[in-house]
């Protein structure tokens, strides 16, 4: 879905039909429309939530305990909650938080990373080191360690942290490809047009750079997701929140494995195996796409190959 | 040269920017720690203890300034101040007494990995189009896709709960007397396995792939095709000519890769209640301890920090192209 706007948005009638092409291959990638096929029923579930799920998540008025069966698909808590409908609520919150974190943390990457590129000089030399710490810090002890002082917070919240922590690796890649295109001549052309920073960056380089920021948006979602389902495991998120972090928290907490639920904790990891995965099928077929580098070495391969 | 001393100094900038963030952040938020903890206490703290809190944090009436450079100097003079949780036991002993169980693990199952991981892709590579080859990618999508903290939780309960085969949590059993003796260092291993399972299987499969696809490189370039022609035996064309130079690659991965390999172990230990620094770092959270919560921080960070510096201080004895370009990136 990500993949799509950002493929389909160009300004300019040549690269339209280029872009196009891309479009194409990768609708016809095998793989990328199975991750897209995936990525896309766990959009609809998330979006069709209050219809799907059978009973108030919160509402405790079941016998607790219960393995899975015909009215419980995926069996009941300690306290008697329905899990299924929790997951189906968490479903839409790690969906929102993985797109929501993805676009946020892509915008920050790309301003940081191709304004520096562009830019040059001292501005670039401040921004690539900010960039750097960003990208060697343990994010998540640092996620924590702000989690610590904030108490509470909601899973939207946690999704804007995480963006606003994990954009460095993004960055770096941005500006490397900015100041790879930073002399060619239509960015010149249009710098001497008078254009702005900003216009320059939205209408010359981003039509250029579509793989890099699909792929980008990918990694992000992915990380976003697993690193709110883990915050939310640790317990650093409201706890009366529905996410599948908050599922694994209170099977960790609810004598999940003691008392032999493993229904509980569960059906949360291999959804976020089945998204996960999703989206790496879909970076993998952008990869074989879009970077020529892969297709040199295929050949290079079955050369080598061919002689051995 | 050049390049020791602009890493030394990547290395100091980052250190400040992790101190400084500690000192920053307590401040952006609404009330200061040493209030929290006299609520905590409520009533049976003096209100001069919390005039103690606020100087032992730093937190005065003086310019935000002066706070900042006492802060500093506190920091770089080991004064990490006192835990509340297990007050009066400073912040610094708590560190040492859980560093090692964090280093050792991690670093063993590390070491491994790699390894392991580097060998079994240099044999993909080397078998290109096979069965492993086409297998490899898929299980390595899916692998890197599940939690590792939700991997453990299933481990947990599948060996441990169901099967009994392992324990379910801590560093070692509670009948073993703390020190050098066969008991003690058994019981850790065998607490050990689990958790190094989990992380092995989460990491190894990065490292294959990294390895397979540095080494398609390698095998494609022009030397590798004339060592071949003028007939270089087979096992030192693959070690000697292309493993040694595919395998460059795979150490800026370890310092890429390093940020999260520790974000997955505080959570992997969180699962196993393992008594390293990332079970301490989530305890000092729940139980609002602010000096062992940025105690924690730092010394991660600074783990962190100073395992990349190594990494690229390898690199740079590897490769000497790095060196001479002074490596900004």
């Amino acid at each position: 879905m990500i993949v799509e706007t950002q493929v389909v948005s160009v300004p300019t009638k040549k690269k339209a039909k280029r872009m196009n092409n891309t479009a194409a291959a990768f609708l016809h990638n095998p793989k990328a429309m199975t991750g897209l096929v995936i990525f896309l029923i766990f959009v609809l579930v998330a979006i069709f939530a209050p219809l799907i799920a059978p009973y108030d998540p919160q509402s405790t008025q079941f016998a607790p305990l219960q393995s899975p069966s015909a009215a419980h698909w995926f069996g009941t808590t300690n306290t008697g909650q329905d899990i299924f409908s929790q997951f189906i609520w968490g479903t839409q919150t790690s969906m929102i938080v993985g797109v929501g974190a993805a676009v946020v943390s892509t915008l920050v990457a790309f301003l940081v990373g191709v304004y520096g590129g562009l830019r040059g000089g001292v501005a670039d030399s401040i921004l690539n080191s900010l960039s750097n710490i960003f990208l060697v810090m343990p994010g998540l002890a640092l996620l924590i360690l702000i989690e610590s002082y904030i108490k509470n917070t909601t899973p939207l919240l946690n999704g804007l942290i995480i963006a606003l922590t994990g954009w460095a690796w993004g960055a770096r890649v941005f500006r490397s490809a900015a100041m790879s295109i930073a002399n060619r001549d239509f960015i010149v052309a249009a710098r001497l047009s008078g254009a702005g920073s900003l216009r320059i960056m939205f209408a010359e380089i981003l039509p250029n750079m579509t793989s890099l920021i699909a792929s980008n948006l990918i990694y992000a979602c992915l990380g976003a997701i697993m690193a709110e389902a883990g915050l939310a495991y640790l317990g650093f998120e409201n706890v009366a929140s529905n996410s599948w972090g908050t599922i694994l928290f209170w099977a960790q907490n609810g004598g999940a494995m003691m008392g032999g639920a493993w229904w509980w904790f569960v059906p949360p990891g291999v959804a976020i195996a089945i998204v996960g995965t999703s989206l790496a099928l879909m970076n993998y077929a952008i990869d074989q796409i879009t970077n020529p580098r892969l297709r040199v070495q295929k050949r290079k391969k079955a050369r080598v190959a061919g002689r051995a | 040269m050049r390049y020791f001393l602009n890493r030394l100094g990547f290395l100091i900038v980052s250190i400040w920017a992790a101190l400084t963030l500690n000192f920053i952040l307590p401040r952006l938020m609404p009330g200061n720690p040493a209030e929290i903890m006299l609520a905590k206490f409520q009533g049976r703290m003096p209100p001069q203890a919390l005039h103690a809190f606020e100087l032992q944090f730093g937190f005065s009436n003086k310019p935000m300034i002066t706070q900042y450079f006492n802060y500093l100097g506190s920091m770089l003079t080991g004064h990490w101040g006192l835990s509340y949780t297990y007050y009066p036991t400073s912040v610094q002993t708590i560190i040492s007494g859980s560093l090692p169980w964090t280093l050792g693990l991690l670093g063993i199952v590390w070491v491994i990995a790699v390894t392991f991981g580097t060998f079994t892709g240099i044999f993909i590579a080397w078998r290109r189009g096979g069965f492993l080859d086409s297998v490899t990618p898929i299980i390595t999508m899916f692998f890197q896709s599940i939690p590792q903290f939700w991997l453990a939780l299933v481990l947990v309960y599948s060996l441990s709960f169901s099967m009994n085969l392992f324990p379910m949590a801590h560093g070692y059993g509670n009948s073993v007397t703390m020190g050098w003796n066969f008991p003690f260092v058994s019981s850790v291993v065998y607490h050990a396995i689990l958790p190094a399972v989990v992380i092995f299987l989460g990491s190894v499969s990065g490292w294959i792939v990294g390895m397979r696809n540095n080494m398609m490189m390698t095998l494609g370039e022009d030397y590798i095709v004339f060592a071949e022609a003028k007939g270089v035996p087979t096992r030192r064309l693959i070690f000697n000519y292309a493993a040694r130079n595919a395998m460059l690659p795979q150490i800026t991965s370890i310092a890429i890769a390093l940020s999260t390999i520790i974000g997955g172990q505080i959570l992997i230990e969180q699962v196993f209640s393992y008594p390293g620094i990332g079970f301490q770092l989530t305890s000092a959270v729940s139980g609002e301890d602010y000096p062992l919560i940025q105690g924690m921080f730092l010394i991660i960070a600074v783990t962190t920090l100073l395992i990349n510096f190594v990494v690229d201080m390898i690199y740079g004895r590897l490769d000497p192209r790095v060196r001479r370009r002074g490596a900004t990136s």
